[in-house]
């Protein structure tokens, strides 16, 4: 999953050779192999690593704050989407939907890293959505249709259709 | 900027410590988690973010070892350090060593690699000890606990101690320690949640199964039970097979809150069962999906009368007819249900479409309105006199005799079925499906579905009297609360109609199925769709429900069979809930009679192009006559032949022409056989079973093996010839009793320890009459399949599920019958009452008052 998800970021970055993977432990954590030094280990590492050589460094945010804001929502997902049981789902995504409510990326203003990595990671959550429950979350929805149509960026994931007109009158929920 | 921390809380630690290193002063306050509030207004909550922050603030990226060492902190070792506080707390006073998951960490590699006690080999600027920082948080609780040995892990103790008396640390560690040392760290960390060490889906692995006793959560209790509930699972879920024959079959969805009758089993479900499991033997890809349909009145209804929410009421009895249905071992590969966020997704889609291409009409509508129960009587609550055949008891939808549908308007003396009041007519805004302006699209479809597929004849002929009489638009939208919401906004506080609604369901519940639903429900070039129900829902299966998708113009799947029964009536009247006439699917269960033998005599008389009844009299002559003496007992004898004159070995065979006349015989039945079930004609296809074990018990009669096995050697092989060639004939018999009684084709093949395969190998593409029972294969015990029903059980059965006495006897006072007659019929209804009331604990002598009211 997580290799897939590197592979797509790759392309993502227009990286021209592809690296080589591996996993270790019974969490799967990517490793990537360097010929020029130890192995880098994570997923956000790797993803960090990813972007420096592609030399697209304002992925990772421009300022001090934009860059621990970007590594807070890389951490979040690595730790609480990617270990959430199934009832945290609904946690999760009010979380979001609240952050979101007034950012148009992650970060603020500007595309990031970390919407990519989400956007990997939350894939499977919005597929199952329901028509209502998307309407529910509108702020994610947003976002998420956002990201999954941003040049580039949807790879191996199948797209998620978002209806454009609410369907549900607002207040019902 | 402000620097929210709290006390106890090891990761405070770390965001203090980074602030006393980066010279900031912090300003504190107490909430959950350390949380920085940056001069943009954004908050940083992560402990790690933060430290990142203050300590990178001049330096743009930190080295990707010490970023490797924090995304390990965060994604594994937070939790292990919590998850280690769930195990101590259970040994508490006692010491532990070392335990295995920091022993096998990056930690303790790292700590082995590096003489200068930093994790990241040179420290030179100060921004590298940022790992330390953080790691040495985390690991505070575990490693500053004197009742921790640190064992063979010297270096980490020291790397640790060198850590801690670092000036940022100890000034940190003060101020969240707060004076209570330890304690404090500990109460933070027994308040986190149980930690998940495992990730979704990945197995836990052998060492921390040992290393520690899991700790389960209710859910998790929940789960493992339910799986293990579930037995073996079939293989994945069914997806369309390219290339093979995809057939999606479906049976009518039975209302939730009636418990089903006999009627209502062989209509849909059994019919569906049968077929479905011929479908599978012979090889084709099939689906069969069914579900209960619980929207609507009947059920808002029913909620009431039991003071339960309609969802409690559709749970309730949803698990009644799963119960039921498996009793009657009914091999649906989904059940589902109506109530689900899928139905809501894929009618509103169906709705907009509809909507969107102009198929929806807006009109007023006169409804009929109860004053004295304020609500609009919808659908079945509401009774009278049908306009067109005068039958006083018409629903407010259908007329049950002329099978007409009617609005409720129409009615002639209506009457609200709760409280007998007369309705007056009150008007309210509704959408309607613009049937006639679907028609001739729909009258194109029809020609070439019934033409090309296989429709029973009342089926086409509903449908075609429905032409006749000319479309008319129909209301889709109902004044009610249980039901699946109109998303338009001037509908907001009405339902769909469960008629529009329902059929829907086919296609939620195959969607909660797999989620490759659409290539079943959207490919009518691969797929062949089977509609199994009674012949009342003929016109929502061929009309309405087809001009629903047709308008939708989504490429949607539409039936090509659509397979209708007449109706089962109960000895010589209709089954009644009401008056408790009939047995009904959760009763059939406690007469004792095998769920297989009510199979069968439900298939017997399936009612295929004429109504039929069921008769305890009749079913127990057709038990004792087909299925003990010609079924069962050529079974029996072949089986037994074999176990006693061969030693339970199949002779050799040496087919002679009477052998070979036999088994051409057979081939034809059988050839009959997959005809008729072919063309889903499942009653008629059961006699040809029955066919076959004659034929075999007259071959036996003639050849007398018994005789023959103690004749000279041509006389014994004779008899072995016939005994090989009959216990081959038994065997087909297992493979073709299949889809109708499982339970018994499945104790034949033990019996006579066939192959596994020998029924799917029979009736599939290549099959046929085979050998399957070679010269020389061994079978195990045999023993009889069936049990004789004895008359006095049958007559009590017949009065247990009579109705009750009383409506006997008032039906013959009415008729003004003979007194005699009254009175024996009056002497029986006493009895009853006794019986009853002894039954019931209660003294059996009546109570004097109501005894001489007469």
């Amino acid at each position: 999953m997580a290799l897939r998800e590197l592979s797509s970021l790759e392309k993502c970055l227009g990286l021209k050779k592809p690296n080589k993977y591996s996993t270790q432990g019974e969490r799967k954590v990517p490793v990537l192999q360097n010929n020029n030094g130890p192995a880098v280990v994570g997923l956000v590492t790797i993803a960090s690593s990813l972007v420096r050589d592609a030399k697209k460094t304002e992925l990772l945010g421009n300022t001090a704050e934009q860059r621990a804001v970007v590594q807070q929502w890389l951490e979040y997902r690595v730790t609480r989407l990617d270990s959430c049981t199934k009832d945290e789902v609904k946690v999760i995504l009010k979380e979001l939907n609240h952050y979101l409510e007034d950012k148009v990326y992650l970060a603020g203003n500007s595309f990031t890293l970390a919407d990519v990595l989400m956007y990997y990671g939350i894939h499977y959550i919005i597929m199952e959505l329901a028509v209502q429950e998307k309407e529910k979350y509108l702020n994610v929805t947003r976002w998420f249709d956002h990201i999954q149509h941003y040049p580039g960026v949807r790879h191996h994931l199948p797209p998620v259709v978002v209806l454009r007109n609410r369907v549900y009158p607002s207040g019902q929920h | 900027m402000k620097l929210f921390v709290s006390e106890g809380n090891p990761h405070c630690v770390k965001a203090l410590a980074a602030l006393e290193l980066s010279g900031v002063v912090p300003f504190l306050n107490r909430p959950v988690i350390p949380v920085l509030l940056l001069p943009s207004g954004q908050h940083l909550f992560s402990a790690n973010a933060i430290c990142q922050y203050l300590t990178l603030r001049s330096k743009s990226f930190s080295t990707d070892e010490s970023k490797q060492l924090l995304e390990w902190e965060a994604t594994e070792l937070q939790l292990k350090v919590v998850n280690h506080h769930y195990m101590s707390k259970r040994l508490t006073g006692t010491v532990y060593s070392s335990p295995k998951w920091i022993n096998c960490t990056n930690i303790s590699w790292a700590v082995g690699m590096c003489d200068n006690l930093f994790l990241i080999c040179v420290p030179v600027v100060f921004q590298e000890i940022l790992a330390d920082i953080v790691l040495g948080a985390a690991l505070y609780p575990v490693l500053s606990d004197p009742a921790f040995e640190v064992g063979d892990l010297p270096s980490l103790q020291a790397w640790f101690n060198h850590v801690r008396e670092l000036p940022a640390c100890q000034s940190a560690a003060q101020k969240v320690l707060n004076g209570k040392g330890l304690e404090a760290l500990k109460g933070f960390l027994q308040k986190q949640p149980v930690p998940h060490l495992q990730r979704r889906d990945s197995p836990p692995s052998a060492s921390e199964m040992e290393e520690s006793e899991p700790v389960m959560t209710q859910e998790e209790i929940e789960a493992a039970a339910q799986a293990w509930r579930k037995g073996l699972p079939r293989a994945r879920p069914i997806v369309l097979f390219k290339g093979k024959r995809n057939v999606l079959l479906t049976s009518a969805l039975p209302y939730v809150n009636n418990v089903p009758h006999l009627g209502n089993i062989i209509g849909c479900v059994l019919s569906a069962d049968v077929f479905a499991r011929y479908g599978r033997l012979r090889g084709w890809n099939l689906l069969y999906v069914c579900g209960t349909d619980e929207y609507g009145t009947a059920t808002e209804n029913k909620a009431r009368e039991e003071g339960l929410t309609p969802q409690e009421i559709c749970d309730k009895y949803h698990a009644v007819h799963c119960a039921i249905y498996k009793w009657f071992q009914i091999s649906f590969d989904y059940f589902g249900r109506t109530t689900t966020e899928r139905q809501t997704e894929i009618s509103q889609n169906i709705f907009w479409r509809l909507h969107e291409r102009g198929f929806l009409l807006e009109d007023t509508v006169e409804q009929l309105h109860c004053e004295n129960c304020q609500r609009f009587l919808a659908d079945r609550f509401v009774e009278g006199v049908c306009p067109h055949c005068r039958y006083p008891e018409a629903r407010g939808d259908q007329c049950d005799k002329c099978g007409r549908l009617i609005n409720a308007v129409e009615l002639k003396e209506p009457q609200c079925k709760v409280c007998q009041q007369t309705p007056v007519v009150r008007s309210s805004k509704h959408l309607f499906l613009d049937l006639p302006k679907l028609e001739s699209e729909l009258e194109q479809w029809l020609d070439k579905s019934t033409s090309s597929g296989d429709w029973t004849n009342n089926a086409k002929n509903i449908t075609r009297s429905w032409l006749r009489d000319g479309l008319k638009p129909r209301c889709i939208t109902r004044d009610l609360k249980w039901g699946t919401p109109v998303p338009h906004p001037d509908y907001s506080d009405k339902v769909f109609y469960v008629w529009f609604d329902a059929p829907i369901g086919y296609l939620s519940i195959t969607a909660n199925y797999t989620s490759e639903w659409e290539k079943w429900w959207k490919n009518p070039q691969q797929v062949e769709l089977y509609n199994f129900m009674a012949k009342d829902n003929v016109p929502f299966h061929s009309v309405v429900f087809p001009c629903s998708l047709l308008g939708a113009q989504d490429n949607y799947t539409l039936v090509n069979n659509l397979v209708a029964t007449e109706y089962l009536n109960y000895e010589d009247t209709k089954f009644s809930k009401s008056r408790g006439v009939g047995v009904f699917g959760d009763m059939a269960k406690d007469t004792g009679i095998p769920s297989d033998v009510w199979r069968f005599y439900l298939l017997y008389l399936r009612p295929e192009g004429q109504d039929s009844a069921f008769s305890w009299a009749d079913m127990a002559l057709k038990n004792n006559s087909e299925l003990l003496n010609n079924l069962g007992n050529f079974i029996n004898r072949a089986g037994m032949f074999v176990s006693k004159f061969f030693e339970g070995h199949v002779p050799e065979m040496v087919l002679q022409d009477e052998d070979k006349r036999l088994i051409a015989q057979v081939c034809w039945e059988l050839k009959q056989y997959i005809q008729l079930l072919d063309k889903v004609r499942i009653r008629d296809a059961l006699k040809c079973i029955l066919n076959i074990s004659r034929h075999g018990n007259q071959y036996i009669q003639v050849n007398e093996p018994w005789k023959k096995i103690k004749g000279g050697d041509d006389d014994r092989q004779r008899a072995g010839t016939v005994t090989g060639v009959s216990v081959n004939v038994a065997c087909l018999l297992s493979a073709m009793l299949e889809p109708y009684m499982p339970t018994v084709s499945q104790t034949i093949r033990d019996q006579l320890q066939a192959p596994a395969h020998c029924s799917s190998a029979t009736l599939g593409t290549d099959g046929g009459f085979l050998c399957t029972l070679s010269a020389g294969h061994p079978i195990g015990t045999v023993s009889p399949l069936f049990q004789k029903l004895e008359s006095e059980q049958i007559e009590a059965l017949k009065k247990r599920f009579g109705g009750q006495q009383g409506d006997k006897v008032r039906a013959l006072k009415s008729q003004k019958a003979e007194k005699s007659v009254i009175t024996a019929e009056v002497t029986k209804l006493l009895e009853l009452k006794k019986e009853l009331a002894v039954a019931e604990g209660k003294n059996p002598e009546p109570s004097p008052q109501k005894g001489k009211k007469k």
